[in-house]
């Protein structure tokens, strides 16, 4: 059996103050590093959960996102009349052709413009999301400048209350209706008629389609089809994967600076558990010598001290990620940098992040305390004896 | 009785400052199983040193060392670990007990490094308790007990695995007259009632009278032995 796990941790217990400054700061760099992963994962599962897995995008080919792609009508008739694509109750084809088209808006609170989604779509677009819900209001009408807002676009931006007038297109809207699209990046956009939006805004083709497939499993068929039309010029992927590859500029960036940032702090704490560590053994020098005399061997030691600062670290792991937790009722906007406008998420803190998070709490007071405990290890059982 | 410690021609220098000091010098004599000895001479005599190579936390650099019929210069760091584990008891003069463990833990420690089982331990620990007779201090932390509580918690900690010796460095360096008196009158009950063999290093007079015999060292060589 090796040193008692109580006589390990008691040590950290006596040194109150060390511990508490050391596990401090090892806590602020794990509450960094689960910070950005929590905001990737809420990024993440925003732009996830916006689409369906049944419903596929198309979008003219090389076009990475809504903003950028154009499909003309004929083309739209084309993909819509697929035999691929679902037939709703009333005979009516499961398609929505929209357009997709950036404003600025006026936020609240600092009053500076932002850019925002309005999405041209129908009824039926409604109904190809299940997730997004009328929360307030009512649906607007066809043919009619009304608009129906997103609830964290109703939060944040002025003029998007029920009632409230927006002037965009040389024209003014009414929003007669916000929407909870729980949680997903329509949360963040407007959506109004896609024919009194495309002639206010003198477009004369879509941005993109939404449609049903009869059966998930002919994607592969409708694809190949739609690649292979020579009348065609786009191309089709499910929505889940085209929204979610909207994430991958804007999650590489925060992954990147996030990770820089750890890694830089976590050096600092990393140094400052190692302090902490030598200073431990420095001042137990005759307690190590004792152990050794009275028969336990280097490696017990070695693993005692690793232990100590294993400890360290996963205290600070735990005060760090319970700070982390907190941000779980925050949510974070940003200018998602593929489609350029401003896109509301929030932090998501899964087991898979407070795993690692632990982990790394763990490796930095595992690196922290490896020279100490080596130090401690290799003491002469006679010097150390000596110390007192 | 038999030789408990046999020790021949021993040597043993330090290397200070690039010179090499000699600190015992061909030392040869046996010590006798159940014996109670005391090393006595004067600072640098070399007597803490002969203690340390006879408990085996120190190597000498010549000659034989055989205790309970082990040559215990022959064995590796790890086996000398294990040797002391179960053959070694130490009574140390600052009482060297974890701060942060009760009388108990302290006592309890050398029996990790046995397979006793956790009741087993707690029998053997609540025994030497008893023998040092501090069971109701089981629970305090040495900071919380006197000088000749926390000697006497050392002693235990030095019988728990009834060891082939103890060895004692200067153990009532440390505690007032009464303390010292009793710790020395617990260690002489422990050799008379046990039979366990103490070799003992000491400056005090007083307590060197409590042994059996008395070993004088001078510059690492041994002087007289005096009954």
């Amino acid at each position: 059996m090796s040193i008692p796990l109580s006589y390990i941790a008691r040590n950290l217990w006596t040194r109150r103050l060390t511990t508490a400054l050391t596990a401090g700061g090892l806590a602020l760099v794990v509450y960094v590093f689960a910070t950005v992963l929590m905001l990737d994962a809420g990024l993440k599962r925003t732009l996830v959960t916006t689409g369906e897995y049944d419903n596929v995008v198309a979008i003219r080919k090389g076009a990475e996102t809504e903003i950028q792609s154009g499909i003309n009508r004929d083309q739209a008739s084309i993909i819509e009349m697929h035999g691929a694509v679902a037939g709703g109750a009333n005979g009516e084809r499961m398609a929505s052709k929209e357009t997709v088209v950036l404003i600025s808006l006026i936020r609240r609170g600092d009053h500076k413009p932002s850019n925002v989604i309005i999405r041209g779509t129908a009824v039926i677009g409604l109904a190809l999301r299940p997730q997004v819900k009328l929360a307030e209001g009512r649906m607007f009408r066809a043919g009619s400048t009304e608009i129906i807002v997103g609830s964290n676009i109703a939060s944040r931006f002025e003029g998007t209350r029920i009632g409230g007038r927006l002037r965009f297109a040389q024209r003014d809207w009414t929003v007669v209706g916000i929407f909870d699209a729980g949680g997903s990046g329509f949360d963040s956009e407007i959506w109004g008629d896609v024919d009194q939006l495309m002639q206010s805004f003198r477009r004369t083709a879509y941005s993109t389609m939404v449609v049903r497939l009869v059966d998930a499993g002919l994607y592969d068929r409708f694809r190949a089809d739609i690649d292979t039309d020579p009348r065609l010029t786009n191309e089709v992927k499910r929505e889940q994967v085209f929204y979610s590859d909207q994430s991958r500029a804007l999650s590489t960036f925060i992954t990147i600076l996030g990770m820089t940032l750890s890694i830089i702090f976590s050096i600092g704490a990393t140094i400052g558990a190692m302090i902490t560590m030598y200073a431990s053994v420095a001042s137990r020098v005759a307690e190590i010598g004792t152990l050794r005399a009275l028969g336990f061997k280097r490696g017990s030691i070695l693993w005692a001290f690793l232990a100590e600062a294993l400890l360290l670290g996963l205290a600070g792991g735990v005060i760090g990620l319970a700070l982390a937790s907190l941000m779980q009722f925050a949510s974070f906007s940003t200018v998602n940098f593929q489609t350029f406008a401003d896109l509301s998420f929030r932090f998501v803190l899964t087991p898979a992040i407070g795993l690692k998070t632990l982990a790394f709490s763990a490796v930095m007071g595992v690196i922290g305390g490896f020279l100490p405990a080596v130090r401690a290890a290799r003491l002469n059982i006679v010097d150390a004896l000596r110390a007192i | 009785m038999h030789s408990i410690v046999e020790i021949g021609n021993l040597s043993k220098s330090y290397r200070r400052g690039g010179q090499i000091v000699p600190v015992l010098e061909d030392l040869t004599f046996d010590i006798m199983a159940g014996d109670f000895i005391a090393l006595m001479g004067p600072s640098g005599s070399g007597k803490s040193t002969l203690l340390n190579l006879i408990a085996g936390i120190d190597k000498p650099d010549h000659g034989t060392l055989r205790v309970g019929g082990i040559d215990i210069t022959a064995l590796s760091e790890s086996e000398l670990a294990d040797w002391r584990a179960r053959n070694v008891g130490f009574i140390f003069q600052f009482y060297n007990l974890m701060p942060v463990l009760t009388a108990y833990e302290n006592i309890e420690l050398p029996l990790l490094l046995t397979r006793l089982s956790g009741s087993e331990r707690r029998e053997h620990v609540e025994t030497a308790l008893a023998m040092v007779g501090l069971t109701d201090r089981m629970a305090h932390y040495p900071s919380e007990l006197s000088g000749g509580q926390q000697q006497r918690v050392a002693i235990a900690r030095a019988i728990i695995t009834d060891p082939t010796i103890l060895v004692a460095d200067e153990p009532t360096g440390d505690l007032d007259r009464v303390s010292a008196e009793d710790v020395l009158t617990l260690m002489a009950r422990l050799n008379a009632e046990l039979g366990k063999t103490i070799i003992m290093v000491t400056h005090d007079q007083h307590a060197a009278q409590k042994a059996h015999h008395i070993r004088q060292l001078d510059k690492g060589v041994l002087l007289s032995s005096a009954a």
